[in-house]
């Protein structure tokens, strides 16, 4: 076999492997072809995406560090910072759901104690297919096991993430993992091969023959190709996660630490190529003393090994010995297999010999850019209706029945109570609410964290969906009292070979990047999957967004259910003329059809800057925003959150369904003593935010008039028993049929 | 009152042990790690934390209670001190031999993490005199294998010693298998050994100590301890059966 025809097996086109021809000025062995087929692969060099991500907005005062290292890390005050990342296992998950999802996990609480940063708490964002089917409910329990098993035994508490159901993700599933860690500014750490003559280490786990071409894995579809020997697969040790991430956290308490890299993606290859370009350095390294736990490894093998729980180390040298010794303590090896050059190669050597040279800014940077043809789908047009020929359902009671009991509006209690959600003691809310608050010790402070995507809004319009997605997870932060600062991004699409598929992934990106930059919520790390594809065609498009606010004073948080009978509740914002993209319509009415809600964002702004302040003046005793299932589910939440009722009378010259059950953005439900609404009303009028009196709170159950000229045109009329009976059971009753 | 908190491979509630009782309890504090000793008289309780000590491999608690420390930790259990472990730290009593019986895998066969109920059966004991018998109090479960399980004559025992102090039970104090969500023999949370100086529990009481974190039910445990250790009340630990 020739050496392009060697290139192309492994996944690299004619075009990459000219490119090689030209870096090297000869033809690459087969191990140097291994290493350009990874780093080049999708998965680690982001070929198909990077002009796209340029249009993030990623700078602001707030930012210590922005995109480009393991995470990103955000100024919370008081010399805190908040390190943060997402990042998807998608496929391994379809294939082995419990340890796909574990590994994912497990990677992604790398790459924050990777700067230093103490993990303080996970959050995941999933996705399946119908729970119908058989299938599927083993993905979806066995990836739940997964990433809960890995969190809880690395002592993570879980405190947030969503959930949701859509034949699109049938074949290929969603997981997300996103990780929040806590670092002193001073105590940062950069994964850079700096200092001539320098040590390069391998801390952590031996290396096998597991995760073989797993990046490779991940940018392709997926299939029963298997290029190499050995698995795609990684098996996570959570024990071992513990340990390791215990021995660094206490290795970098040390200055003389250069820098430190998780080996994920890629392994032993992607660390010394990144770290090296970094620094504008190089790495000799040799294959032979890195610790292995399978016999006869072939260099390429130990350098492509996606082995978990292992780290790359950069430090002094003659302080070998330090590391070594701080490793003996939590049981793991620690060994010198290279040094820091100042050629700018990554030069392999197996027991002293040359098996491979190349420059290493050249794998982690020099992949040629693919310039991918965008096209706008023709369903987009196709699914946009005209509702007035829709009749309105009768029985508004048993469309909030339906979709309460809809899986993606019920209560996922049943995921999140095989997470640990408290340890840590900083729990201050617990999964289940709009986003959760967790208290930073030793300070007043408090930091809230969402995360948010809607795969559905996105399909019906991927610019509209990805402003969606930011305004919501900002609008999550603000009802729980905390001031939005900065966000991660999960980007999940199918073939970016297709030109509606790199339309959506585009469009997504810049409602993203729109929304993020007028709200001043700069992106300061995220990750691309793309290759998410079914048997027929790819997965909703899915961005995913994590993000972080701060509370100054952590006792003023707020949370989503009714407190106290009596109290008024109050709408901010407008209730609009939409019914595009509801649940409602998808679930009840099976009409899948947009226009999925429109976003203004200078309305949201205002909705958010108000809602913020009322809970920092402490007006109100509880903040909900309204989103899928719509004003009338909102309302149920603060309901069965508090156990407790609600009555009201609202006029309208809306229709009762599109009132009720429409997903119009920028509304929040407030609910507030009397006395306070005088003051409220202020503050909104000054903001220049509309507010309106919904009703009030009492016991019992949840009555709502619809009301066009005084005409009762729409009712609800419920108790909050069997409205609680039906969210809280609708994902139990069908996994346990 | 002396406090250590012991550090096994793994342990992941350490710290919040070691918060309580140096930021809550305002009482001195160390880590113990596992492969140290320790000499009996440097401290008056020695709490076993929770987590996964050696991710739970083989059986949970299993490793952990052939670490190096154990042994220090028996010495002060014969010298009378108090030990108190929590979750993890009551599976490894129990594979110490320290406390009798064992943990079964939850009984839906998940790890379960939520706030529950459990009743106060026994307040003559260091480590729930603040409680009143019968007080029915909220603390928060997060564990795979808590289900309790005794052969016949050690449950016996435990019963006619009164050596059960926790109860799984609802909001009003009965003992409804709703209300046992891990599945644990006659809804066991918490035991005492003979002498009634240690304590296993499988609920969290340190992570429900502060009025920010929503619950501060737990906190009476650790000042329980307190009260004992620095009333003055010396615990009779010469009885010996």
């Amino acid at each position: 076999m020739t050496a392009r025809e060697e290139a192309k097996k492994l996944g690299l086109t004619d075009l990459e492997f000219d490119e090689i021809l030209k870096i090297l000025g000869r033809e690459p062995n087969y191990l140097e072809l291994s290493l350009y087929s990874v780093m080049w692969s999708e998965h680690c060099s982001y070929k198909n995406s990077k002009p796209v991500l340029k249009r993030f907005p990623t700078q602001g005062p707030q930012v210590l560090q922005g995109p480009g290292e393991n995470a990103g890390i955000v100024d919370i005050g008081d010399n805190l910072a908040v390190a943060m990342k997402v990042e998807s296992h998608n496929h391994p998950s379809a294939v082995d759901p419990y340890q796909g999802a574990a590994t994912g996990a497990g990677g992604m609480i790398r790459d924050i104690f990777t700067m230093g940063a103490r993990p303080i708490a996970l959050l995941n964002s999933l996705r399946f297919g119908c729970l119908c089917d058989d299938r599927t409910q083993y993905l979806f329990e066995e990836a739940v096991a997964g990433i809960g098993d890995y969190g809880n035994a690395m002592g993570i508490p879980t405190v947030g993430g969503e959930v949701y159901f859509d034949d699109s993700y049938k074949e290929n599933p969603l997981v997300n993992a996103m990780c929040v860690g806590i670092i002193k500014h001073d105590k940062i750490v950069r994964g850079k091969a700096a200092g001539v003559g320098n040590s390069v280490m391998v801390v952590g786990a031996a290396t096998g023959r597991d995760g073989m071409h797993g990046a490779s894995f991940a940018s392709g579809e997926l299939s029963d190709d298997n290029p190499d020997q050995g698995s795609p697969m990684q098996v996570g040790d959570p024990f071992k996660e513990k340990q390791l991430m215990e021995a660094c956290l206490e290795l970098l308490q040390n200055d003389w630490v250069v820098g430190v890299q998780d080996m994920g993606a890629a392994g032993v290859v992607s660390s010394t190529c990144e770290t090296a370009a970094r620094a504008g350095s190089g790495i000799e390294l040799d294959v032979a003393l890195v610790p292995q736990r399978d016999k006869d490894m072939k260099p390429h093998e130990i350098m492509i090994s996606e082995s978990q729980e292992r780290m790359l180390v950069i430090v002094e040298k003659g302080h070998e010995d330090d590391v070594k010794k701080i490793f003996k303590k939590w049981d793991l090896d620690a060994v010198k297999f290279g040094t820091v050059t100042d050629d700018g190669m990554l030069r392999i050597l197996e027991n002293g010999k040359v098996v491979g040279e190349v420059p290493a800014a050249s794998l982690a940077e020099g992949v040629p850019i693919v310039k991918r043809e965008s096209k706008r789908p023709v369903y987009m047009d196709k699914l946009q209706i005209d509702f007035s020929k829709i009749p309105v359902t009768d029985d508004l009671n048993e469309v909030l029945f339906k979709l309460l009991d809809s899986p993606n509006i019920a209560s996922k209690a049943i995921v999140y109570r095989q997470f640990d959600q408290t340890i840590g003691t900083n729990t201050v809310v617990a999964p289940g609410s709009d986003a959760a608050v967790i208290r930073i010790k030793g300070t007043k402070k408090g930091i809230a964290v969402s995360v948010d995507g809607n795969g559905y809004y996105c399909y019906l319009d991927p610019y509209e969906g990805g402003k969606q997605i930011v305004a919501e997870a900002a609008r999550n932060l603000v009802v729980s009292g905390a001031k939005p600062l900065a966000l991660t991004d999960g980007l999940n699409f199918g073939n970016p070979e297709k030109p509606e598929v790199y339309y959506q992934f585009e469009k997504c990106v810049d409602g993203i990047s729109e929304v993020s930059k007028k709200l001043n919520i700069p992106v300061i790390s995220g990750n691309v999957s793309f290759y998410n594809e079914g048997k027929f065609s790819a997965v909703y498009p899915t961005p995913i967004v994590g993000m972080v606010g701060v509370l100054d004073d952590v006792n003023k948080h707020c949370t989503m259910n009714f407190k106290k009978q009596g109290d008024l509740v109050v709408l901010l914002g407008e209730n609009t003329d939409e019914l595009g993209g509801s649940t409602y319509l998808q679930e009840v009415l099976n009409i899948t059809a947009g226009p999925a809600p429109r976003l203004d964002i200078e309305l949201e702004k205002k909705v958010q800057t108000c809602c913020l302040k009322a809970i920092e003046l402490g007006l109100v005793n509880s903040a909900h925003d309204v989103v899928q299932g719509g004003l009338a589910v909102a309302l149920a939440e603060c309901c069965i959150a508090g156990n407790l009722g609600f009555s009201g009378e609202i006029e309208t010259d809306l229709r009762p369904d599109t009132l009720l059950f429409g997903e119009g953005q920028s509304r929040i439900i407030l609910s507030l003593p009397e006395e306070n609404l005088s003051v409220l009303n202020k503050l909104a009028k000054e903001i220049g935010v509309k507010t309106s009196v919904l009703g009030f709170v009492k016991s019992g159950g949840l009555n709502i008039q619809v009301k066009q000229k005084e005409q009762v045109v729409g009712k609800i009329e419920v108790s909050t028993e069997r409205i609680a009976e039906i969210w809280n059971n609708a994902i139990k009753r069908r996994i346990e049929k | 009152m002396n406090c250590a908190v012991i550090q096994f491979a793994g342990s992941g509630g350490d710290g919040d042990c070691y918060h309580v009782c140096k930021n809550i309890l305002g009482q001195p504090v160390e880590y113990i790690f596992h492969k140290e000793t320790f000499a009996a008289q440097d401290f008056d309780l020695i709490i076993l934390p929770g987590g996964a000590s050696h991710g739970d491999y083989l059986r949970p608690g299993a490793l952990a209670a052939r670490s190096k420390v154990i042994k220090s930790v028996i010495d002060a259990a014969n010298a009378g001190k108090y030990i108190l472990g929590i979750g993890n730290g009551f599976q490894i009593l129990l594979e110490a031999g320290l406390l009798p019986g064992t943990m079964l895998i939850n009984k839906d066969l998940k790890f379960y993490s939520e706030d529950i109920f459990v009743r106060v059966e026994n307040n003559a004991t260091p480590f729930t005199n603040l409680y009143k018998n019968g007080e029915v109090i909220r603390l928060t479960v997060a564990c795979k294998y808590g289900n309790y399980y005794a052969d016949k004559k050690t449950m016996e025992q435990l019963k006619t010693q009164n050596k059960i102090v926790l109860t799984y039970c609802d909001i009003n104090g009965n003992a409804a298998e709703a209300s046992n969500p891990l599945g644990s023999m006659e809804n066991i949370a918490a035991i005492a050994n003979q002498e009634g100086n240690i304590l296993g529990l499988m609920p969290h009481p340190e992570r429900c100590a502060e009025e920010i974190l929503g619950n501060t039910d737990g906190i009476r445990m650790f000042q329980s301890i307190l009260q004992y250790v620095e009333g003055g009340k010396i615990h009779d630990c010469s009885r010996r059966s």
